[in-house]
């Protein structure tokens, strides 16, 4: 079982998330003496009798003024069986942008829902954004549990809702759980509730701890980005050249024949190289130097592939966009593509269709694409690259949308038809 | 802020990739920026941060200066330590020193005698100076809740200030250093790290830190609730009394605010065990400017401050 998970919270405004990760936080005991005193101080301030736990995470001064959080944070807490990094997102107004920043490298998602409100429109929207992006698990905490007697019927009516709408969005039943929780009780957090005894599942917290969290496929093609060029050029080491970068998915052995893209150059794998040593098999996540046995010329941008199991060399994508800037796409916007190590300028062409999370269906051919909308798109580049499906590799098949003016990321970039 | 717990197997593989994630960031910024410094104070996370810069680049030199913002106030066994450090690994220091700005009247000295918060002009200055455009920092999220906020690559404006609710997402592991002239760009390798796993990882490759770090016997005096050391910052006061203690410093900064803990750790595993039974942060524990108001943290990297 992998040791780390990384998860990231969704739901709408005043449902309790900041609350809910305090919660999480305070029962891991992952909150220390002075912390805990400083928010009982806080909140005694505030004239409240136990200490508000969102205090804990809501760490802006705008934000305790406004009681609201603002910005996507990360929380670090670890129980005996995992270590959990948390991306802690807003639900105010720029909700897709936050939940899309928040999820990007999210495992697991907890969408939170006020019980007494049940599944809404952010609900599902929500849950469209992180089936996109590809989050593979979702857990829907019924939040505020307390205020509905802890009634059985409402939170089956809930979860059946959701369960469908996940379903719909290509969510198998295996990978979607709801708990009814109070986050300001304690109930089903970390603490089986006594006050629930019609719910037989796990907390959330033992969820969290158990559930499985699949590594890299290990059919995945070889890809590595190009990221700094290593040339020492130093008595010790005068001829050495390596490429620097990260794994993005696959495996790599000496010996491995590569292909060097956009370039479409050819050669074999002479050493993996590291500050601690030569390694015989590297996998994806891990930052290494490769050395090839030509001597070629290659640089940060390129990228390294597997010669039998190669990506789509191209300079016009296909993509999805999730629009995170208040300023409206247009067709015909030049703007930059970041993909993997490599920046080139691009033309966006034809708006082929806007999605609607809410009814799941898309309208074509939009004028604009505005902030929290997502949208099909082409984009013509400036030079090739080598990409593949969002769906298929992640890690090289997503990319960032730039302002070229004051370099603001106004996109997240998926490759492919993921909404035909 | 989670307890430590010595590292077990999945520890050690969790680990292994937080050392991936921050080489990563380290080669973003050698590839995307003209001219990048290492912030480095001879504290434990940046010299953690100097140990992975060296691990990125390896064999290759780092290619990158220090920066030291030296506040006139810091222990000699760590300045020994950053001068030794420096030379052994052959890099470049710059070092800004806060006295310079106080004699020339660019800084005036506060009534408490606290230079940490004066770091952040000469921090500034020496920034634009040298036409620094990404400045790496060991700042930590589980540090702090302001921290808790902090991109990796976190855009500061011309004047070096931080706009919590102006910042870009963050998405996937790709990196956007782009800034206009001017701009800066902080960049914190050490942001998913908790104070566990850095003394593990100090632990598992052996990094040496300024002898402070362990126990030792010091004379001290006892000043709001925290033992300081006899320095240039002024004390013992009258009624201040100096014993001699065994004591060991959990973070090390301007010696004015900064106190040591009574402690018999004399050893990387020792210190693992303390820490890991202590109820308290280590800034709550020993850092005195963090405690000014509910949200210091924050005011100071609103001015510029990491």
């Amino acid at each position: 079982m992998s040791s780390l998970l990384r998860l990231a919270t969704a739901g709408s405004v005043d449902d309790g998330k900041s609350t809910l990760v305090g919660r999480l936080l305070y029962d891991t005991k992952s909150v220390l003496a002075d912390q805990l005193d400083a928010v009982t101080r806080a909140s005694v301030d505030k004239g409240l009798s136990t200490p508000d736990l969102s205090l804990l995470v809501d760490g802006l001064r705008s934000e305790r003024e406004q009681g609201i959080t603002i910005d996507v944070a990360y929380r670090y807490f670890a129980t005996p069986r995992r270590s959990f990094v948390l991306a802690d997102t807003p639900g105010h107004v720029q909700y897709t942008r936050n939940t899309v920043t928040g999820a990007s490298t999210a495992q697991l998602a907890v969408l939170l829902v006020d019980a007494r409100k049940g599944v809404i429109e952010q609900t599902r929207r929500h849950a469209a954004v992180l089936a996109l992006l590809g989050v593979p698990h979702l857990v829907l905490a019924v939040n505020k549990i307390d205020l509905v007697d802890y009634d059985e019927a409402t939170f089956a009516v809930i979860a059946e809702e959701f369960a469908e709408h996940a379903a719909s969005l290509g969510y198998e039943r295996g990978s979607v759980l709801a708990v009814p929780v109070s986050a300001l009780e304690g109930d089903n957090v970390a603490e089986k509730s006594d006050k629930t005894p019609w719910y037989s599942g796990p907390t959330l917290l033992e969820h969290l701890e158990t559930v499985p969290v699949a590594p890299d496929p290990h059919d995945s093609a070889f890809r590595f980005p190009v990221q700094y060029v290593i040339r020492p050029r130093t008595a010790d080491h005068p001829d050495y050249r390596g490429y620097a970068g990260q794994i993005a998915a696959g495996t790599v052995r000496p010996g491995d024949e590569i292909v060097v893209l956009p370039q479409g150059l050819r050669s074999r794998v002479e050493g993996i190289d590291t500050a601690d040593g030569p390694l015989s098999e590297a996998g994806a996540g891990t930052s290494v130097t490769l050395l090839l046995t030509d001597d070629l010329d290659i640089s940060r941008g390129d990228l390294i592939a597997a010669a039998d199991r190669q990506p789509t060399v191209t300079d016009e994508i296909t993509a999805t966009l999730c629009w995170l800037s208040a300023k409206a796409l247009k067709p015909g916007a030049r703007v930059l593509v970041k993909h993997g190590t490599r920046t080139v300028q691009a033309l966006v062409g034809e708006l082929h269709a806007r999605f609607d999370e809410q009814t799941l269906s898309s309208v074509d051919d939009p004028a604009t694409l505005e902030l929290n909308d997502i949208g099909r798109v082409t984009l013509r580049l400036a030079e090739e690259i080598g990409v593949d499906d969002y769906g298929v590799s992640p890690r090289t098949g997503a990319f960032l949308v730039i302002d070229p003016k004051d370099g603001d990321t106004l996109a997240a970039g998926l490759v492919g038809e993921r909404f035909a | 802020m989670t307890t430590l717990e010595p590292a077990t197997d999945a520890a050690q593989d969790n680990l292994a990739a937080l050392e991936s994630e921050a080489i990563h960031i380290f080669r973003e910024v050698a590839g995307e920026f003209d001219r990048p410094v290492i912030l480095f104070s001879g504290g434990k996370d940046s010299t953690l941060l100097l140990h992975l810069a060296i691990k990125a680049f390896w064999p290759a030199p780092v290619p990158f200066p220090l920066l030291h913002v030296d506040t006139g106030h810091n222990l000699d066994e760590v300045i020994d330590f950053r001068d030794r450090v420096v030379e052994q690994h052959g890099l470049r220091l710059l070092v800004a020193k806060v006295q310079d700005w106080i004699d020339d009247g660019r800084l005036e000295e506060r009534a408490d005698g606290m230079r940490n918060p004066l770091q952040t002009t000469p921090l500034l200055d020496t920034i634009a100076e040298n036409k620094f455009d990404a400045v790496f920092g060991g700042g930590r999220r589980d540090e702090e809740r302001a921290r808790a906020k902090e991109r990796i690559f976190s855009l500061r404006n011309a004047f070096g200030q931080w706009e919590p609710r102006r910042q870009r997402p963050e998405l996937w592991n790709l990196y956007n250093g782009r800034h206009r002239p001017g701009e800066q760009v902080r960049v914190f390798p050490l942001s998913n790290w908790t104070e566990a796993d850095v003394w593990n990882y100090i632990a598992r490759e052996k990094v040496e830190l300024p002898s402070i770090y362990y126990a030792h016997r010091r004379e001290v005096y006892q000043r709001d609730g925290m033992w300081l050391t006899e320095g240039p910052w002024g004390g013992p006061r009258p009624g201040e009394v100096v014993k001699e203690l065994t004591v060991r410093y959990r973070t090390v900064g301007d010696g004015s605010c900064t106190g040591a803990i009574e402690s018999t750790a004399a050893t990387v595993d020792e210190v693992i065990a303390e820490v890991s039974a202590s109820r308290l942060t280590e800034r709550g524990a020993t850092r005195a400017d963090d405690r000014m108001s509910e949200a210091a943290m924050e005011d100071r990297k609103r001015e510029g401050y990491f």
